[in-house]
């Protein structure tokens, strides 16, 4: 056994020319970042105020940063793939082997899901949530940068595979056997366990954070049934994260002893069955749909009741919507394989409770709808997203719910059919939502707008790029392709084919224009600046902030007594009303515990991929070493001073003036 | 009978959208799949009566209550109608009500495990996947194949299906309803073909490097005497598929060439699903403990 374990040169894919050219191009940006920073003596802000920043603020932004970089990287995936299948027609074999093929599948699955939509909804979820229920920060602003370092490791993990040794093979479902030593020896399988393990981790303590924030927290005066919707519909997606992480936990775990310790849980022989880990894969894969989509929702009723001037339709409706919606996703799992053999009693069963899922989805619907009727609806970039989304998720539902039909879903299953459904409702429904999400509140955040006319461009770009990217695999699957094909041989196809390259083009230009967006906007920012921390007469408590917020959030904690708190306030005269004298604030300090036990986990999971042992101790030594210096740190908070925030309340009440006299 | 109606000019309009493209789920050739197909089209226009007006009032109230607009009422305060909430939630209910009742008997008749209702006496085809081909042993006739299955049309075939690697899933797009097969247990699909002809075979499930080539042929003989006209002339090739022979075909290998084998070891199938039995060798429960185990995951 080598020092190394089983690391050798020979994981560097030097052969591989697209790899090493991505690699290369990686290598020159980071050098190219490193450098800037270095050039503008900012290593200082970035360690102090970023990457060991406790502030919800700041690691929300973090976990955006984080989503998109990772977006690049599973929207090069895809352009790949769609690349090769248009190219791989009439029976050529294209220019990707499956050996690399399968490989982007796979991270491009896990990248889109786990490290784009999931860290693009917690940053969002970060950003708002405390300031909506008018909370200082969250519960444990300690774990909260926990959480997203630790998601920030599995990120680094699953972009090492890249450049070191190979990522998984198996689909991002890795279903057994295949996903088992024998069928997978590489250590492909093994980046996809550790990657997945260690963000869900994160994940897992976000969730808990986040509830004992919302149930702990609230601003004096909020009762539950005036937390406003989009706390409302985290809040749901934080129960199903606490109920159904776990559960994938447990899955990878039971994966890991196959493959490590020669268990026998999920293989052929040995009495191993394969279908208990389809089963608990997805017992925590359909929870974990909702939990993306669900924090969309609410930032569509957010959008729509602020950009129509009104009050949410249907509050009731919707806070009991989003909660049935919660509930009834644990009851479907098994709508993933109807085609599995189970009994006819089971397949209707569980077809019909997904059925179910599709009322209080349409509810959802008509009071976006009821919202918009006799409202005044300005058209921004965040009202585009919405009505993107309301139309094209209306499409995706009905194909779900064409797939939770046993009868139909025994001639689509595994087509392309379910590819284009999958997309139409994670795009068209959660993507859509963190976009609006990303311009409604981009303001708030950094105190500055967005570029308007580039936001729109992009929407459009996103909007025509997805219906030509993805109507054609509907038609596919009804001709019966179906997935994870690397080639083809059918001149029925071709011309589908094309079509969707053309489509994934067309959103590149979309992700291009918003990267221009977000340039032109930071260029611009002095000229476009947000002032008095409310640009769109908004109706919940971040907007009664400055822009970007305080970073003690609230001088004094606001009185809550409706869902439109701020709007109460507004029509009482008294939202920008100063108190007569300013308490000290109970402030947590910044520590880089969280980097350390994170980092530490992280080279425990190379260690373990690569069969390094004595790095897998060491590295668990560290990490345990970090967590017990931490637990007796005892300079972990301060006080804020009254003077200190005086001038900072007084500098914002004058900005809001200002604001106020230009009005007049 | 409106719904008949409404789906028949459905499909027309879907089928006038494939025009010219032949194969796939909307071209079925044989009942199950005609069955599915209808399935498919009367929960699509089902569906459809909601959805396109939440789409048509989605744009029409967006662009009616649009900013700069002053004629119409602006109501900010306006937030509740217990009158517009029952509706929003009857509509769906009563369109989910009727689909569910659709899908609940539309699945007792669609079970793939059931026999077809039909005259004549179901064959047996058996069904192993392999890395990354297809095995298909015909135990009355005595006879097995690769990467083709035949079988005469208008007889109802019964598959039963396994794995000796991945799991796979055996699928033939025209003829209907597809079926996992797993290693270590036997799952079924009860198919039949309306027509004669040759129709795509693939694997609908993931499996491994050479997934994409594991396709085969299935096809449907004019009649029972040219499907016997067929056995006998693979009766007639020499090669045997014994257990020998069987752990060859059973390496991994891509893209593999149709194969035929005159006479097979009657009880492969069985032993290829009990190898992975542990210390159950006793071949009669085989069947009967993999159905166990399929039950016990129900």
């Amino acid at each position: 056994m080598s020092l190394l374990g089983n690391l050798t040169l020979d994981a560097i894919p030097y052969h591989e020319p697209i790899i090493m050219v991505t690699l290369a191009v990686i290598g020159v940006i980071g050098l190219a970042v490193v450098g800037l920073i270095t050039k503008y003596e900012k290593w200082g802000v970035l360690w102090n105020n970023w990457l060991t920043s406790v502030d919800h603020k700041r690691l929300g932004m973090m976990y955006i940063i984080l989503a998109l970089v990772m977006l690049i990287r599973g929207f090069s995936d895809a352009i790949m793939m769609r690349a090769q299948l248009a190219i791989a027609t009439n029976g050529s074999e294209g220019y990707l082997p499956p050996e690399h093929y399968d490989q982007i599948f796979t991270a491009h699955g896990i990248i889109m899901i786990i490290f784009m939509a999931m860290p693009f909804m917690i940053g969002l979820m970060n950003i708002v949530l405390p300031l909506q229920i008018g909370a200082r920060d969250v519960a444990f602003p300690f774990m909260n940068n926990l959480s997203f370092w630790l998601t920030a490791s599995g990120a680094v993990l699953i972009n090492i595979s890249l450049g070191l040794g190979e990522f998984a093979k198996t689909g991002w479902l890795a279903y057994p056997p295949l996903s088992e030593m024998s069928f997978s020896p590489g250590v492909g399988v093994d980046y996809y366990i550790w990657a997945l393990q260690i963000s869900g981790i994160g994940t897992l303590l976000t969730g808990v954070n986040f509830l004992v924030t919302v149930f702990k927290m609230r601003a004096p005066g909020m009762k539950l049934m005036q937390m406003p919707i989009f706390t409302w519909t985290c809040t749901w997606a934080n129960i199903l994260i606490v109920a159904s992480f776990p559960i994938l936990t447990a899955v990878l775990g039971l994966l890991t002893l196959d493959r490590y310790l020669d268990f026998h849980f999920f293989t052929n022989d040995g009495g191993g069955n394969a279908m208990m880990y389809i089963n608990l894969f997805w017992a925590w894969g359909h929870p974990e749909v909702y939990i993306l989509v669900l924090p969309a929702f609410g930032i569509f009723s957010e959008v729509i009741s602020t950009f129509t001037g009104k009050r949410l339709f249907g509050y009731t409706s919707m806070v009991w919507a989003s909660g049935a919606i919660s509930i009834l996703g644990f009851v479907v799992w098994l709508h993933h394989f109807f085609t599995m053999g189970s009994s006819a009693d089971v397949n209707a069963f569980f077809g019909v409770m997904t059925m179910i899922i599709a009322i209080p989805t349409g509810v959802k619907l008509f009071n976006w709808l009821f919202t918009m009727y006799r409202g005044r609806l300005r058209i921004t970039v965040p009202v585009l997203w919405t009505l993107g989304f309301m139309v094209t998720f209306s499409i995706g539902g009905m194909t779900g719910v064409l797939l939770a039909v046993p009868g139909a879903d025994y001639v689509l299953h595994n087509s392309l059919f379910l590819v284009a459904h999958f997309h139409n409702t994670i795009i068209g429904g959660a993507v859509f939502g963190y976009m609006a999400g990303f311009a409604f509140w981009f303001p708030k955040a950094t105190g500055f707008h967005l570029n308007e006319r580039l936001g729109k461009y992009s929407f459009w770009c996103w909007q025509v790029g997805f219906y030509v990217a993805f109507m054609p695999l509907y038609v596919l699957g009804f001709l019966g392709m179906t997935r994870r094909l690397n080639h083809t041989n059918n001149p029925d196809w071709n011309i589908w084919l094309y079509i969707a390259a053309l489509g994934a083009v067309i959103i590149f230009v979309g992700i291009i224009l918003q990267f221009v967006q977000l340039y032109v906007s930071i260029r611009d920012r002095e000229q476009n600046p947000d002032l008095d921390g409310d640009p769109w007469n908004g109706h919940t408590l971040e907007w009664s902030t400055a822009s970007p917020p305080q970073f003690y959030n609230f001088a004094t904690l606001p009185k809550v007594h409706d869902i439109d708190a701020f709007t109460d306030m507004k029509d009482k005269g008294i939202e920008y009303q100063a108190p007569d004298e300013y308490l000290p604030i109970h402030m947590p300090r910044n520590t880089a515990a969280g980097m350390q036990i994170a980092g530490a986990l992280g080279i425990v999971g190379f260690a373990l991929i690569w069969h390094i042992w004595w790095l897998a101790i060491v590295g668990s030594v560290g990490m345990v070493v970090a967590l017990i210096a931490r637990c007796y740190a005892s300079d972990v908070d301060y006080y804020v001073e009254p003077q200190e925030i005086a001038e900072i309340e007084q500098a914002h009440l004058a900005n809001v003036a200002t604001v106020k006299e230009e009005l007049v | 009978m409106l719904i008949r109606k409404l789906g028949y000019s459905a499909l027309t309009a879907s089928l006038l959208l494939l025009s010219g493209c032949e194969g796939g789920v909307l071209d079925p050739k044989g009942q199950v799949g005609i069955d599915e197909k209808y399935l498919i089209v009367v929960a699509t226009v089902l569906m459809l009566l909601v959805v396109i007006p939440v789409i048509g009032m989605t744009l029409y109230f967006a662009w009616r209550y649009r900013e700069g607009r002053e004629q119409e009422i602006y109501d900010p305060k306006w937030a509740h109608s217990t009158k517009i909430e029952v509706v929003v939630w009857l509509i769906p209910i009563v369109i989910i009500a009727i689909l569910g009742t659709l899908t609940w008997y539309s699945t007792q008749k669609l079970d793939p495990y059931k026999a077809l209702e039909h005259d004549h006496k179901p064959i047996t085809i058996q069904v192993v996947s392999l890395n990354w081909k297809w095995l298909f042993i015909y135990p009355e006739q005595g006879i097995a194949t690769v990467n083709e299955v035949v079988f005469p049309k208008d007889v109802p075939v019964e598959f039963k299906i396994t794995s000796d690697t991945t799991m796979n899933s055996f699928f033939i797009p025209q003829l209907g309803s597809q079926i996992y097969s797993m290693a270590g247990m036997t799952t079924r699909v009860n198919l039949i073909a309306n027509e004669a002809g040759q129709f795509d075979g693939i694997s609908a499930n993931y499996s491994g490097a050479g997934f994409t080539g594991m396709k085969f042929n299935a096809i449907a003989k004019p009649s029972e005497q040219a499907f016997d006209e067929w056995v006998l002339a693979v009766k007639h090739s020499p090669a045997i598929l014994t257990d020998e022979r069987y752990a060859q075909l059973a390496l991994p290998s891509e893209n593999n060439p149709v194969d035929y084998f005159g006479s097979v070891e009657s009880e492969l199938f069985n032993h290829v699903v009990m190898q992975f039995m542990g210390t159950m060798d006793h071949h009669e429960q085989s069947e009967h403990s993999a159905q166990m185990h399929m039950q016990a995951e129900d």
